[in-house]
């Protein structure tokens, strides 16, 4: 009896070919960006970059080359990725569009959706964000309050969205919001749209995190109108939708690789001569993320094979998220430093960084209650 | 990918008749070991299924699977908790018929040494053969034990028979045998071969520790089907405790840590065959951690009723308890790994961790 399945993913040719130019390509690329500014990895916005990702075919790369795609296989995908959040690269401009957005379409968009849309986003030209949480809707998405309302040619949109990554520079926005007036139907009563961020009667502000970054927003819809094309998949199905998109969100690398910059400066600091103590605190944690990686791959090769691996990647989103959080504390343990942003050493100020952006990695993409309520879920005990 | 099926289909049907093997055994067979019994009719069951061979060669009269299929006996084994010693006759076989020995007929054991510890000497037309191993599994039951000597430089594979060893009983954490072997007797030349390239003190310590990792792989995941199955039967406050939300986030971290282990499991049973020391380390190490997370929830969910001796939670968990330090602890396989890492470093050390789970060695 065995509750969960991950596979035993293969090492296929092909990707490790790949991995030798994606090496080739950051190691040009990131020559002069500090460990500090890479720890912030798929936090880093950067369109020239993600341009250029989109140029040598890295970004859409399993999606059918009628609509920009490279038709290659999940764990070449899987390679691209974890060699840019390992190397630190800034990745943020073209991220969810490529994770999930760009998926979702393809799965549910409309022929003339996926002609307008994919083709750009694979080129690294167009940016989506995520429309899900709200002001009181957080983990509990079904509560959403935000409308979209029949009007002629289209839907009348009006409320706010929050915590919205990127939306200030996004292009696109998939919204999840509520069409029917039926509150008793939570779930059904839900859908999805394309929204052109430009359109009238949308405001976007930025919310400063307390790292100081300004990646999130509020987003408000006042009498927004889109036109019925702008729908994504069938009225009445966003709930289903949005769950499918969820699992595309949270096994991938950025699930255990956030502090990995950090770990970095770590072996750096300690050098040739390490104390016993550090060596062996190094070596559990590498063996944590070779343990990840595996599951994070084996994630991964079931969606190639086309199955549904929800509660797979939950478990590991769960179980990277408590390394990424360890990782700083661990540094404090074996070296002694006081984080400091003004500092020159790099250890200091990449150690800043990833204390402050730790809180984060286990509430973004579900937190890990919602994600462990999900875990319990797949064992049956609700 | 037709190998790649085969090798799916001849995994799922070596899962399918060790379940139904290991399932049908008499549980009372399991207290009557720690009391110090042989389960001869089980054993007899399971040799008969040509289990002890799931390592050897077609050649040497085995399966002539790949040594990564074959750890799903091992997984399956620790599923039910099995009272025999398989891990150690499947790993004493591999070393037997590797240094071309035929397989040993009985139970047989290995013992893991540090250099030294255990002296060869070439006397006359045999060898003089003195020391001592700790913790030697199942030990007092095995007709064969092996372990390597060296005779000067070179390393050797010794088949020791029990009629030449002193056995003084231990029990493991587990309630196992665990024993210490001494001997200083003279070995026939027949019984002493040059050891194959690949096997070292090291090599053989990575071999134990990936088999264990097999078998945590296996006890956990029955620790968290039997936590579920009673968090869903047992009834506090009126309700089954399991659709408490304390208990169901406690079982999402058991699950988590079980699914953890059984990662560390794969990457165990695809390093063994090239005994790749620093891709075991990591699966004992992460898979050490995983049993020392898992069993205390296990526990707590159980309650009083899962800390008796008369409950089979303890089998898993205390079985646990000493897989996870036996061949190399949390703490000694993290100090390989950490070595390896830093000896990578800062900018290669991504490189080193990508070679490390694609089972490439460093």
């Amino acid at each position: 009896m065995s509750f969960f399945t991950f596979s035993d993913p293969p090492v296929l040719p092909e990707a490790e070919a790949l991995r030798a130019e994606v090496r080739a390509f950051l190691a040009e690329e990131l020559k002069n960006v500090p460990a500090h500014v890479g720890a912030a990895s798929w936090s880093g916005f950067d369109a020239g970059f993600s341009r250029k990702m989109g140029a040598r075919g890295w970004i859409g790369m399993t999606w059918p080359k009628q609509y920009g795609g490279h038709e290659r296989t999940s764990l070449e995908r899987y390679v691209v990725l974890e060699e840019m959040l390992a190397a630190g690269a800034p990745v943020a401009a073209h991220w969810i569009a490529d994770r999930q957005s760009g998926p979702l379409l393809l799965r549910f968009g409309t022929e003339e959706q996926r002609r307008a849309i994919l083709p750009k986003i694979a080129a690294g030209e167009l940016y989506c964000c995520i429309g899900m949480s709200e002001p009181d809707v957080g983990s509990d998405l079904a509560a959403v309050r935000t409308r979209a309302e029949p009007v002629a040619d289209g839907f009348r949109i009006n409320g706010t969205k929050l915590w919205t990554t990127n939306g200030h520079r996004a292009h696109y926005m998939l919204l999840f919001c509520r069409t029917s007036t039926d509150s008793a139907d939570r779930h059904g009563g839900t859908s999805q749209f394309l929204v052109d961020l430009k359109r009238p009667g949308i405001s976007i502000r930025p919310i400063a995190d307390l790292t100081g970054n300004r990646h999130f927003n509020e987003v408000v819809f006042e009498d927004v109108i889109v036109p019925a094309s702008a729908l994504v998949g069938k009225l009445g199905n966003g709930w289903q939708q949005v769950v499918s998109e969820l699992a595309y969100e949270r096994s991938g690398p950025e699930r255990f690789l956030s502090s990995f910059v950090l770990l970095k400066e770590l072996v750096r600091v300690l050098g040739a001569e390490p104390s016993d103590h550090a060596t062996i605190a190094v070596g559990r944690l590498v063996a944590h993320l070779v343990v990840l990686r595996q599951l994070s791959r084996g994630v991964a090769w079931l969606l190639q094979n086309g199955r549904n691996p929800a509660l797979e990647a939950a478990i590991v989103k769960d179980l990277g998220a408590l390394v990424e959080q360890e990782i700083p504390d661990i540094v404090r343990a074996v070296v002694e430093i006081e984080p400091d942003a003004e500092r020159t050493r790099e250890l200091a100020r990449t150690l800043n960084y990833t204390v402050l952006a730790a809180p984060s990695f286990s509430l973004r993409g579900g937190t890990r209650e919602i994600l462990r309520g999900i875990i319990a879920r797949g064992l049956g005990l609700r | 990918m037709i190998d790649q099926e085969t090798s799916d289909d001849t995994a799922a049907l070596l899962h399918d008749s060790a379940h139904r093997l290991f399932a049908s055994l008499d549980e009372r067979d399991v207290v009557a070991v720690e009391q110090g019994h042989w389960p001869n009719e089980t054993w007899g069951k399971v040799a008969d299924a040509g289990f002890p061979l799931a390592f050897v060669g077609e050649a040497a009269g085995g399966f002539g699977i790949a040594a990564a299929q074959a750890m799903t006996v091992l997984r399956v084994a620790a599923f039910h908790a099995a009272p025999v010693p398989l891990a150690e006759t499947m790993l004493a076989n591999r070393l037997l018929t590797e240094a071309g020995f035929p397989a040993a007929t009985g139970p047989a054991t290995i013992a893991s040494t540090v250099p030294g510890r255990v002296v060869l000497e070439r006397r006359g037309s045999g060898f003089r053969l003195r020391g001592h191993a700790a913790g030697v599994s199942w030990g007092r039951h095995a007709d064969i034990i092996v372990l390597l000597a060296a005779a000067g430089e070179r390393l050797s594979v010794v088949r020791l028979r029990r009629s030449v060893v002193e056995i003084e009983p231990h029990a493991s954490l587990a309630n196992l045998p665990a024993d210490r072997v001494a001997v200083n007797s003279d070995i026939p030349d027949d019984d002493v071969r040059p050891a194959p390239a690949q096997w070292t003190q090291d090599t053989l310590r990575a071999a134990g520790a990936a088999v264990r990792t097999a078998e945590m792989a296996g006890a956990l995941a029955r620790v968290l089907e039997l936590t579920v199955t009673y968090a869903n039967e047992r009834v506090q406050f009126g309700k089954p405790i399991g659709r408490q939300q304390a208990i169901q986030q406690q079982l999402a971290v058991l699950a988590g840590q079980v699914a953890a282990c059984g990662g560390a499991a794969d990457i165990a049973a695809r390093a063994f065959a090239r005994l790749d020391e620093v891709a075991i380390a990591a699966a004992k190490v992460r898979a050490g951690e995983a049993a020392s997370i898992a069993a205390p929830i296990a526990h707590q969910v159980h309650g009083a009723i899962g800390f008796t001796e008369e409950h089979r939670l303890r089998l898993f968990t205390r079985r646990l308890w000493a897989w996870r330090d036996e061949f190399g602890s949390e703490r000694s396989w993290s100090r390989v790994l950490g070595r390896q890492a830093m000896a990578a470093g800062a900018e290669r050390l991504w490189p080193f961790i990508v070679s490390v789970g694609a089972g490439q060695g460093a």
